[in-house]
Formats: structure tokens, sequence, C-alpha cells
């Protein structure tokens, strides 16, 4: 878990798209629709193999992406994603709002926990509250925060009693949010495990024990029947799920793989259907071996190389001049076709290009020739009264990783011939992210992906205060024009001005942008392959007899 | 002999308590924290975790609060990083799976590799000491972190016989994989060592006696030479079975055994710091019980040494 570059945590959807959906009506249904035409296999069962143990399957405790994929298997709350990462219902029906600051749920009468209560908005209440506690402790109680509950930040603090938070059940199918602020994406921010409902006499009952096969009761389309840590979990249909006719999956297996290369050999070997997060450059061969069963898709992140502006860092690194001629020698189309093989897209500016309802700008140096930006990557350091005759000495610091190691170095590479020697070092994550947060390096490796599908959740990172804003970089116009972006109509006007700024000042080094590499047996349908974030519920999915 | 036995398993406690303290200065010397992330943890939140854990406590309190619960209660405490687990629970499930395939593995080593080095021995110079030569040479140079990935190759992909990881409660299949891998090298270490243990004894003086009043050879090997050869094998096995359950990082994390071994690395790396505890300590009290089996088993074949 922590291994990964990125927490993709946050499931949501573009604003725009949710303005205009504050009232929603439930589809009939919403698990797997065969297609007309195919012929559902007889063996309904899917198995996966994921790199590391998730650490809890705890909704409110979770803080990371494979726990919170399990999670939205054993796990409902008011809302979901369809395959194209759309909110939809799912526990609750229908939606409405006050001016976006007052919310109302109406859930479904229908849906039961695993041992067949009904599943009501008292349980939502707790379960909010209970992610707030600081008896909880959890670590994501400032996604609660995050999401402008009233009276979060004061019982996060311990300042106020949980009970003060603003979330409230009007009756047993009607859920009252109150918020601090209008938040038009509402509706998208509950649909991650933080703000799925769980089962009070249970958690009561087993206390920390209480996710345990055996003990743990959940609301969705499967409940959990056996795990072993580091080894492998099972799911199995839960019976007692509302739309439990439509979902044809009867059965997932999980196995704990902590060798991407293993698990590649197993997948070939049939032992399990899917397997994600690729070993680097594996892609184009496992494409010309397998063409229907290997898969690219975008996946909302971005690599970048952050550069140290504060002192700490090297003097050379305030001039622009320098930083961009780093920028501009770094041949991204060799990065991403010849390292990662990938199907990644070389990347000039920081917010995904995919990233929904944002229109990347036109930055210059995008369109040059390598050739062009070689030349004048070597005239900028001439200027900046650098060169091989008088070689900068930059430290570049990664997190300990492969595929972190073999791009830092072509990247040294690259940079030799304008006078740049590179000293790489490595830490391991947790050393990491100490030296990195308190600006101990010239260059480092860092990687974003999106809270939340629009564009914000990127150029956020590069205003003066956001916390993971490593190389403090700080321009007080980018800090406003970010600020207005909230409340402006059309913020996209914002963010292509954001970008201009940065692509000039140079603020970061942007690397590549992610896609998500995957094998999939052939045989699987409806399998969410436009959920930018890989967001995914296997109730959607189903298996067909092949020829 | 048992009042030796006594007096070491004395000395052992204070040992083991220094290995806590010592672990417990150094673990919170080391630089991160096991709640830190990418995006960075507001106070708050770190300040309700690290209450959760006692970490707000001054350190004094925290080191005497651990230990006392493992000295009163046997309990280990929480994990860091699973949530859903204590560190009791993760040595449960994990350590028996450990010992079950490092057993076999250590069975695998001796029976296989003092087998090799003591043929190899008396029939010294020929086709079969060359051929036992070469495969403990063979199996020595060969890495488990290389031989797992082949393995796997071999008899998942290819040839489709044994499941290319797992355990299931340890089944057989699921065995075989990790007990090869980790055995082999160890194989060939105790073949390399039999064997020349074997030679040295079998061109001592008593040997020459009991080889001229006459006695078959077999005999000779079995009853004179096999003892003595054994001490250098014995000295060597009880830190090659701590090391086997150890050093079984790879194993776990190329067969997705679930066994103890890989949390003392994951651990480590996560800054978790009850599991990183807990596992130091159970390897800790695993080499010094092994030890002292060592030097009482040195007893009972060399009657020279004496407690």
């Amino acid at each position: 878990m922590k291994r990964l570059t990125l927490l993709a945590s946050v499931a949501t959807l573009a604003a725009a798209t949710l303005a205009a959906a504050t009232a929603a009506t439930a589809p009939a249904a919403l698990a797997a629709e065969v297609a007309p035409g195919d012929t559902l296999a007889e063996d309904q069962t899917f198995s996966y193999s994921i790199l590391d143990q998730f650490p809890t399957l705890d909704p409110q405790l979770n803080e990371e992406v494979q726990g919170s994929h399990v999670i939205s298997q054993l796990f409902e709350g008011l809302t979901r994603q369809d395959g194209d990462g759309n909110v939809i219902p799912a526990g609750a029906t229908q939606w409405t709002s006050e001016d976006n600051t007052v919310w109302t749920f109406t859930l479904r009468d229908d849906a039961k926990w695993s041992n067949g209560d009904p599943v009501t908005a008292a349980d939502y209440v707790y379960a909010w509250r209970r992610a707030a506690d600081p008896a909880t402790a959890s670590p994501y109680s400032w996604y609660v925060e995050l999401s402008s509950i009233a009276g979060a930040a004061e019982v996060i603090s311990g300042a106020a009693a949980p009970d003060t938070l603003g979330v409230e059940a009007v009756d047993d199918h009607t859920l009252k949010v109150t918020l601090t602020q209008p938040l038009p994406f509402f509706p998208a921010v509950v649909t991650y495990a933080t703000f799925m409902p769980t089962h009070e006499a249970t958690v009561e009952a087993f206390g920390p024990d209480w996710t345990k096969p055996g003990n743990i009761v959940s609301n969705g389309a499967y409940t959990l029947e056996e795990l072993a840590v580091n080894e492998f979990f099972r799911l199995a249909k839960n019976p007692q799920y509302w739309d439990a006719e439509n979902v044809q999956i009867t059965e997932i297996t999980g196995y704990i793989i902590n060798d991407r290369n293993q698990s590649v050999t197993r997948w070939e070997a049939g032992e399990f259907t899917m397997m994600d997060d690729l070993p680097a450059g594996t892609y184009p061969d496992l494409l010309a071996q397998y063409p229907d069963e290997t898969f690219s898709t975008p996946r909302l992140c971005s690599y970048f190389y952050a550069i140290n502006v504060t002192e700490s860092g090297n003097p050379a690194l305030q001039d622009v001049n320098v930083r961009r001629a780093l920028s501009y020698m770094l041949d991204r189309n060799v990065i991403v076709d010849q390292v990662l093989k990938g199907g990644q897209l070389p990347a000039y500016n920081f917010a995904h290009v995919q990233t929904a309802g944002f229109e990347p700008p036109e930055i210059d140096y995008a369109s040059w020739s390598q050739q062009e930006r070689m030349e004048k990557a070597r005239e900028l350091m001439a200027q900046a009264g650098y060169g091989p005759d008088n070689p900068l000495e930059l430290d570049l610091i990664y997190n300990t990783s492969d595929d972190h190691k073999a791009l830092a170095t072509v990247a040294a590479q690259m940079w030799k011939p304008l006078g740049v020697n590179i000293t790489l070092s490595n830490y391991e994550w947790q050393s990491y992210i100490d030296i990195r947060g308190e600006q101990n390096f010239d260059l480092a490796r860092s990687g974003w992906c999106g809270d939340y599908n629009e564009a914000s959740t990127f150029l956020d990172l590069l205003t003066t205060t956001h916390g993971s804003n490593d190389g403090k970089y700080s321009n007080a116009e980018v800090d406003a024009l970010m600020k207005a972006s909230r409340t402006m109509e059309n913020p996209n006007e914002a963010y292509t001005e954001v970008e201009q700024i940065v692509a000039d000042e140079m603020a970061i080094i942007p690397v590549y942008h992610y896609t998500q590499n995957f094998l999939l047996d052939d045989d699987i349908r409806g399998w969410p392959m436009n959920n930018v974030e890989n967001n995914w519920y296997i109730q959607d999915i189903y298996r067909v007899v092949t020829e | 002999m048992i009042a030796f036995i006594l007096r070491r398993l004395m000395v052992a406690v204070p040992v083991l308590l220094l290995l806590v303290v010592v672990t417990f200065v150094l673990m919170y010397a080391a630089p991160g924290s096991p709640f830190a992330t990418e995006r960075g943890v507001p106070p708050f939140v770190l300040a309700n975790l690290e209450r959760e854990y006692g970490l707000d406590r001054p350190f004094a309190v925290q080191i005497w609060t651990y230990v006392s619960r493992i000295v009163t209660q046997f309990d280990f405490g929480p994990s860091f990083v699973y949530r859903d687990q204590d560190v009791n629970d993760l040595i449960r499930q994990g350590f028996p799976v450990t010992l079950t395939y490092g057993f076999w593995a250590f069975l695998l080593a001796v029976l296989v590799g003092g087998t090799l080095g003591i043929v190899a021995a008396i029939r010294h110079n020929s086709w079969l000491d060359y051929l036992a030569v070469g495969i403990s040479v063979g199996a020595q140079v060969l890495p488990n972190f290389v031989l797992a990935p082949i393995l796997v190759l071999v008899f998942t992909l290819w040839l489709g016989w044994l499941p290319g990881g797992g355990w299931r409660g340890g089944q057989a299949e699921y065995i075989v994989l990790p007990v090869i891998a980790l055995g082999t090298s160890y194989m060939a270490s105790i073949a390399r060592i039999a064997r020349a243990s074997m030679l040295e004894v079998l061109s001592s003086n008593f040997i020459r006696t009991a080889r001229a009043k006459g006695l078959p050879g077999w005999r000779i090997v079995l009853h004179h030479a096999l003892k003595p050869a054994l001490l250098p094998i014995v000295s060597y096995l009880g830190p090659a079975f701590v090391g086997m359950i150890t050093g079984s990082v790879v194993i776990d994390i190329a067969f997705s055994t679930g066994g103890i071994g890989q949390f003392f690395v994951a651990s480590a790396l996560n800054r978790d710091y009850g599991v990183m505890m807990g596992i130091t300590v159970l390897f800790g009290a695993l080499t010094i019980f092994f030890n002292l089996l060592v030097d009482v088993a040195y007893a009972w074949i060399d009657p020279k040494i004496r407690y």
C-alpha cells in the first residue's frame, strides 16, 4: 500500500455534470445487465491479484486503493459510479439539495444488511459520526472535513461531540446532510468508502475484530467469507442484497502477490481473471501475446519531478532558465515509448489531459520538436551560466522502485549534455515522504492522482499553502486564479491560465500522464473501461461463453 | 546438563529484554512515521492516531507499557498498519505457515544434503563424488529469488502441475515449490560440509584401525565415522533453521504463502512498530532457543564436551 506512488482515493465526477443532477431517480436495475446475444458462462467466478495486503476492510478506517476496491464490493454507499465514472444511485434512490448546501437523500426501502436487518438512515449517521470521531482514530477522518460537512473539523479535533456532526436521520429512509459551503458534487463525494454505512450492533459487539470473516455484516453485493493475511481473500454473493437477482458473479477471490512478475506468470497459467498494474515495460510484449486480453486505459494521475525552489535547494533552481532548460531537455517520447512502454502520454502540463471537462492549454514547448527543445535548453542553460565547463550539481531523489530508478537514470543521462550532473538517491517510502516534505532535495520524483475527476484536484497542488506542494512553488496569481475558479461558471478558463503560468515558470517538470495497464480474461463483459478513476463493481460484470 | 540448560535459559531472559529495548530505541530513532502518507496527514488527525497508539506518551512510559504487556499478558499489541489485526493475530496466522514449510525445507536439506555429502566422501574422486559436488555447487549458486520464479515458470506455467503460490491451509501441492526454493541452497551447504567433514574423519587414525581390524565398510561409516562427522553439520543446522524461517521473506513474496517472513522487511519499511517488535522478539527467542539446542546436541555427540 505504502509503495503506491499516489493515493487514488476519492471517487467523484465532474462538478458540472452533477450540478445538473441535483435530483436523480434510480433506474430499474443497477447490476450487470446481460447484453443481448451474450450467453452466460456456467462458471461465474472472478479472481484477481493485488500487490499488497490491504490494511483494513473497515470503511471508515480505509485510506488506500486496494482496500477500497474490496470495500466497494462488500458495502454500498448512497451513490456509486457507473462504467463511465458517472454518479448513479445505489443505497439512495434520489437526492435533492437546497443551494447545494443542505442535501436530502432518500434511501431505498428494500436494502438489507447481510444478516437480514434493514439498512436505515441511522446506519449512515452512525458510520459518518464514527468516521469523524477521534476515538475511532481514522487516518481518513480528514475526508469528512474535506467534504464540508458541518461540524466535521470540530468533531475530529475533539472540540465537539460526534453527534454534533451535520448529518441527521429524518426518518428510517431519509438522510439530511448540512454542509458549510455549497458543494454541487457532494453526491460524488459520498461514493467513497468513508461514507458507506456500517452495522452498529456488529461494530459494538466485536470491536476491532468486527471486519473478520464470520463477524462482519455488510450491505453490498458480496459478503466476506475468508481472509488469510498476505495470501488471499474470498467474497461470496450476498443473497440479502436488494439487487441480488441481477448480480451474476457468484464468487470473488483476491490473491495477494507481492511480486508483479510472478503475478503475470500466474495469470498466464490461468490462475486468475484479472491483474492490474503491470510491471513497467511488459505491456507491449503482453499485448503482442494476448491482444484481446491486454488493456491500456487512461488513469487520472500525473508523474512529475518537483523542483525545490526554497533556499535548501540548489540556488540555480530559482532561475527560471535553468528550470526550463531541464524540462525542455527531457525527451518524454523516449521515456514513454522506450522506458515505460505502456501507452502513457507525454506530459507538458500538469493536469491529466483526460480529466473530465478539462481542455488542455496549448503549451508552447509541447509543439516543438525535441531537437528544438534541446537547442533552446542549451541556450537557456548557457544564459544561466552553466554548461559542460561549469557543471551544475543536482540531487535527484526518488522512492525505492525499479521503475522510478529506470526513469531517473534515463533523465540524468538526458540532462548530462547540459552540464548537469545528477546524484541519484533513493529512500524507502516512509523516509522519502519525510525527506521530500522537508525540502531536502533539488529534484524529487512525484506523482499525483486525482481525488475527483476535475482539474482543480491537480492544480490546487501548486498553490502556496497546499500540503503536498513539496517544491514550495509559490505564485500569487496562481493562488488567486485557483481561488476564483471555485465559484466560476467556467473554471476551465482559470485552469488554462494557471497551466500557462506553470509552464512559463516551469514550476514542476511534468513527465507523463498515467495509463492503467492490465490483463483481463476475454470472457469478461461489462468491465468499466472508461472509468478513469479505475473504480469497479464486480456486480456490473459477468462471464460469457466464448468460442 | 540440566543445570547448564537452566543457566542458559536464565541468561536468555535479560538478552531478550535487551533486544527489545535496543530494537525499540532504534525503531524510534529511524526517520518516518507509520502514519505518514503522500498527501500529509493533518495535525489533528495525526494527534488522534498517536493517542490511539500511545505514541503521545513519554518514551520511557511507552517502552515500559510495551514490555510489561508482553511479560504479563503475552500481548504484542496492535499493528500500526493492519488495523483489522493485532500482532498476536498476525503471528498466529503467519508463523505456522513459515514453520511448516521451514520444517520440510529443513528436512529436505538435511536428508538430501547429508546423503549427497556422505556418499561423495565415501566414493571420493569417483563419478558419484563429481556428480554430488556438481549438484551442490549448482544449488549453491542459484539464490532462491532466482530459483522461485524459475520453479513457477516450469511447474505452473509450462507443466501446469502445481499452483504458483498460495497456501490454502497447507495442502501438499502448495507446499512443494516453497520447500524446494527454500531448501535448495541449504541442502548444498550441508552437502559440502558433510563431504568435507566425512573425508576428514575417514582419513583419521581410528578409522584406519577399524579398517585394519577388517570391519565391513558400511559398519565403519555408520558406527564409527558418522557421529564425529556430524559435529560440524550440527553447528550449522541451528542457525540454518532460524535462517530458514527468518530468511523466508523471499519465499513469502514469491509464493504468497502468507508466512511471517515478509513482515520482517515489510514492517520495517511501513514503520509498523508493533509488528516489527513482535517479529524481532519472536526471531530473537528462536535464535536463542536453537543455539541452546545445538549446544546440547554437541554434548551428546562429542563426549569431549562437558558443561
